[in-house]
C-alpha cells in the first residue's frame, strides 16, 4: 500500500499562515494504515493546530471530516456542500488523492498535509518498508522475490556491485545487499541460471511519466459507444 | 503572571486510570482515607492501551492543566502489553504538546500497581503540585471559543450513483434509481 | 594504432598500471606533474570518474591531457552520472581523442560523495556497460543503429577477490566475462596466498588479471580499511608490521610491503600485472616498483 508521513508541523503552519478558516480532509484508505492522514490523524492534527493557533493569538477555525478515498471521484463528491466556506483545503491523501480533490474542487487552495513516501509493507507496529518502485515491468520472476529495482539503491540488474559488505549495502550499513539476499534465494529455490544470465539494460520508457493505464475490457467498451 | 495568581488558581488535573491497577489503587486510597489533591478528576478506562493521542490531546484543548495516565506496571498489565502502548502514545503526545507550545511537562505516565494506594495519592499530589508550578494552561481562557470540529461522522451515506459513461453501466445505473425511488416512495 | 596497455600485455609477461584523479578544479599543475612523474614507469595510467561520488573533473578530459604529455590513459567510466545515452557519446569521445583502453564500473553511490542531494543515474550497470562497448566496438550502438565509425576499445572491469561472501561476487565475475572484459583489476589485496586461491578460480585463457594494490600508509589506515572498507583483509602480520616500524618510517614499511607483494606476485607467475593505487602519494609509486625489483 502507500505509505504516507505527516509533514512536519512547522510545515504545515507555514502553508495555512494567513487562512482562517480550514477545513482538513482525511482519507481512510491507505494513509489511514499507515497512520499518516485518516480520521485518527486528521483528529490529532486539527486538534494541534487550533490549540497552537489559540496560543499565537491568531484567529482560525479548523474542521475535519474523512472520506473513504480520495483517489476515487465518488468519495470526493460528498466534500461538494462543505467546502465553499473555506479559505483553504489540507488533504492529508497521498499526492494522487490531494491532487484529485483539487482539480475536483478547482477554485479552492488545495495543500499536501503528508509526504507520500513509498509502495511498502508494514513490517511491524508503525514500520514500513519500500518494496516497489512500480517500474511498470515486473520482473520478480528472475529475482526470487526479490526487488533489485527498490531493494538496491543503484537499482542494478546484474548485482552485486563492489560495495556490497558481508551482506549489508554499502550505502546504509542497516539495509540489507540486495543481490546477496537475491544470490541465496536463488540457490535456495535453485534457480541460480536465471541470474548467471546476463540481464539487458531496463525499459524505462515503461515508466514514462504521467503514467495512463486503461483496462483492456474498457478500451472495448468505449469502442462500441462510439460505434 | 505573578508568583502569587499562580498559587491562587485551582489547577484541573485529569487521571485516566486503568481499572485492574491504577483505579483499584484509587479504591485502595479511599479505602485507606488517604487525603490528596481534589484537583484530580478521575476517568475510569479498562486499559491504558485504550489511550489515543487524540483524547490527551482533546483535555488539553478543554482547558486541563495537566493529565496523566496511571497503568500498571511493566510486565503486569491485565491485558499484557497495553501499559506498553500507551507509554509510546504518551512520549509520542508530549513531542506533539511541545510542538505545539504547551509545556510537555503537563504530561505524563505513571506505573501505579493495584496495591500502592499511598502512590496512587502520592501521584495526584505530585501532578496537581507541577500543574500549579506550571501555571494555568494559556488555552484556558480561550477554551470557549469555537474553533472548529467534526464535521461529520460518516459523509459517505449513500453514494451519489457514478456518472455513467459506457452502454451497460448507464442501463444497470437506471434500474437500481429506478428501484430505489420505487422503494422510498412505496414504503 | 594500437593502445600501448593493450599492447604491453602481447609484450611483457607482467603490467603495471597506476591511477591518478582529476583534481576539484581547473588548476592541474599538480596533476601534469604526476603524470609527467609515472607516464614511463608504468604500462597505462587510470583516470578516475567522479571518485568517491565526488564532484571533478571529468575522467575523459584528463584522458586527452594524459595523452599530451605522452602517456598511456586508461579511461574509467561509471554508470552513476550518465545515462545510455551520455555514456555511448563519452565513449565515442573517448576514442576520437585517442583513448582505447576502459574500465567499466558501476560506482559508487550518490550518498557517500559531496552532493548527496543529487539524482542517482545507473540507467546501465557495469555488466551491461561492458556489453555496451563491445557493441560500439562491432560499429553498432545499444538500439541497433549503425555508427559512422567505430571505436576500437580493450575493455575491462573490477573484481573483488576478498568479497564476503564471494559467491555473488564470483557469479557477476564470470559475467563481466562473458559481456566482453578482456582485462580485470581487482580491489586491493593484501593476502598473497588468498589471492592465489582466487586466481585458481579466475584464471582463464583471453584475460589478463592485475592484481590491486594499495599503499598501506599508517597502521592506522590498515586498521580501518579492514573495518570499513568491503572487500578488503589486511592480514594481522601487515598491521603488526607497519605498527613495528619505527615513527616517520611508517610509509616506508608500505613501500616496503607493497614492493615486496609485486615482487612475488611477478616472480611466482600469479598473475598478469598489477594496479597500484596510491592517490595521494603518486610520488610513492617509483619507489615502490623500485621495492619491487
Amino acid at each position: 500500500m502507500i505509505v504516507g508521513e505527516r509533514k512536519p508541523l512547522e510545515q504545515i503552519e507555514a502553508m495555512i499562515e494567513g487562512f482562517e478558516k480550514i477545513l482538513i480532509v482525511g482519507c481512510g484508505t491507505c494513509v489511514a494504515v499507515s497512520m499518516a492522514g485518516g480520521e485518527k490523524e486528521v483528529g490529532e492534527l486539527a486538534a494541534s493546530l487550533r490549540m497552537k493557533g489559540k496560543l499565537e493569538g491568531k484567529q482560525r477555525t479548523i474542521d475535519e471530516i474523512t472520506v473513504t478515498r480520495q483517489c476515487d471521484k465518488e468519495y470526493l463528491e460528498q466534500l461538494a456542500k462543505y467546502v465553499d466556506q473555506y479559505d483553504a483545503v489540507i488533504s492529508t491523501a497521498c499526492g494522487a488523492g490531494v491532487q484529485f480533490l483539487a482539480e475536483r474542487y478547482d477554485d479552492k487552495i488545495v495543500l499536501p498535509g503528508i509526504n507520500t513516501r513509498f509502495i511498502g509493507v508494514a513490517e511491524g507496529a508503525g514500520v514500513w518498508t519500500q518494496r516497489c518502485m512500480a517500474c511498470s515491468d515486473c520482473l520478480l520472476d528472475r529475482t526470487g522475490g526479490i526487488c533489485p529495482m527498490t531493494i538496491c539503491p543503484k537499482n542494478l540488474l546484474n548485482g552485486p556491485c563492489g560495495g556490497t559488505n558481508g551482506g549489508k549495502c554499502e550505502v546504509d550499513g542497516e539495509k540489507d545487499c540486495a543481490w546477496t539476499l537475491i544470490y541465496n534465494k536463488m540457490k535456495k529455490i535453485g534457480r541460480l541460471d536465471y541470474i548467471r544470465k546476463i540481464q539487458p539494460p531496463k525499459d524505462y520508457s515503461a515508466m514514462t511519466k504521467p503514467g495512463k493505464y486503461t483496462h483492456e475490457a474498457f478500451k472495448e467498451a468505449r469502442k462500441e459507444e462510439e460505434e | 503572571m505573578s508568583e502569587d495568581a499562580h498559587q491562587q488558581f485551582e489547577p484541573k488535573v485529569i487521571a485516566y486510570c486503568c481499572t485492574y491497577c491504577a483505579y483499584t489503587a484509587g479504591d485502595l486510597a479511599g479505602s485507606m482515607r488517604l487525603e490528596y489533591a481534589s484537583n484530580v478528576r478521575v476517568v475510569k478506562i479498562l486499559c491504558t492501551g485504550k489511550i489515543d493521542t487524540i483524547l490527551l490531546l482533546r483535555a488539553f484543548e478543554e482547558g486541563a492543566d495537566a493529565v496523566y495516565v496511571a497503568g500498571c506496571a511493566l510486565g503486569d498489565c491485565h491485558f499484557l502489553e497495553g501499559n506498553l502502548r500507551a507509554i509510546q502514545t504518551v512520549a509520542h503526545t508530549k513531542k506533539l504538546l511541545a510542538e505545539i507550545g504547551l509545556d510537555p511537562g503537563r504530561l505524563e505516565f505513571f506505573h501505579i500497581p493495584a496495591s500502592a494506594g499511598p502512590l496512587f495519592a502520592q501521584r495526584a499530589d505530585e501532578m496537581t503540585a507541577r500543574a500549579r508550578q506550571l501555571g494555568p494552561n494559556p488555552l484556558r481562557a480561550k477554551v470557549g471559543q469555537p474553533a472548529g470540529g467534526k464535521l461529520a461522522r460518516d459523509p459517505d451515506g449513500h453514494l451519489p450513483l457514478p456518472e455513467a459513461t459506457h452502454g451497460r453501466l448507464i442501463r444497470q445505473a437506471e434500474r437500481i434509481s429506478a428501484a430505489a425511488s420505487d422503494s422510498e416512495t412505496g414504503a | 594504432m594500437v593502445a600501448g596497455f593493450r599492447q604491453a600485455f602481447e609484450e611483457k609477461d607482467f603490467v603495471i598500471t597506476a591511477e591518478v584523479g582529476p583534481p576539484k578544479g581547473t588548476d592541474i599543475a599538480e596533476l601534469e606533474s604526476h603524470i609527467d612523474l609515472l607516464k614511463d614507469k608504468v604500462d597505462g595510467l587510470n583516470v578516475t570518474d567522479n571518485q568517491s561520488s565526488v564532484m571533478r573533473i571529468s575522467s575523459l578530459a584528463i584522458c586527452r591531457v594524459v595523452l599530451d604529455h605522452g602517456g598511456e590513459p586508461i579511461l574509467q567510466l561509471t554508470c552513476r552520472d550518465r545515462n545510455r545515452l551520455a555514456l555511448q557519446s563519452e565513449l565515442l569521445s573517448a576514442h576520437v581523442l585517442g583513448v582505447r583502453s576502459v574500465l567499466c564500473l558501476t560506482g559508487d553511490y550518490i550518498s557517500v560523495g559531496d552532493h548527496p542531494q543529487a539524482k542517482p543515474v545507473f540507467d546501465l550497470d557495469s555488466v551491461q556497460l561492458l556489453q555496451n562497448v563491445v557493441l560500439l566496438n562491432g560499429g553498432k550502438d545499444l538500439a541497433g543503429n549503425e555508427l559512422k565509425g567505430a571505436t576500437d576499445f580493450f575493455a575491462g572491469a573490477v573484481v573483488t577477490p576478498e568479497a564476503d561472501p564471494i559467491e555473488p561476487q564470483m557469479l557477476k565475475f564470470e559475467k563481466k566475462i562473458t559481456a566482453g572484459a578482456k582485462f580485470i583489476q581487482t580491489q586491493a589485496i593484501y593476502d598473497v596466498e588468498n589471492f592465489k586461491r582466487f586466481m585458481q578460480q579466475a584464471r582463464r585463457d583471453g584475460v589478463k588479471i592485475m592484481a590491486g594494490i594499495v599503499l598501506l600508509v599508517t597502521p592506522g589506515m590498515a586498521r580501518y580499511m579492514n573495518k570499513n572498507v568491503p572487500g578488503i583483509f589486511v592480514p594481522d602480520e601487515l598491521i603488526k608490521e607497519m605498527a613495528g616500524a619505527e615513527k616517520g618510517k611508517k610509509l616506508e614499511a608500505g613501500i616496503r610491503i607493497a614492493g615486496r607483494m609485486i615482487k612475488q606476485l611477478r616472480e611466482e607467475k600469479i598473475c598478469d600485472g598489477v594496479h597500484i593505487m596510491a592517490i595521494g602519494k603518486e610520488e610513492c609509486v617509483p619507489d615502490i616498483l623500485a621495492a619491487a625489483e
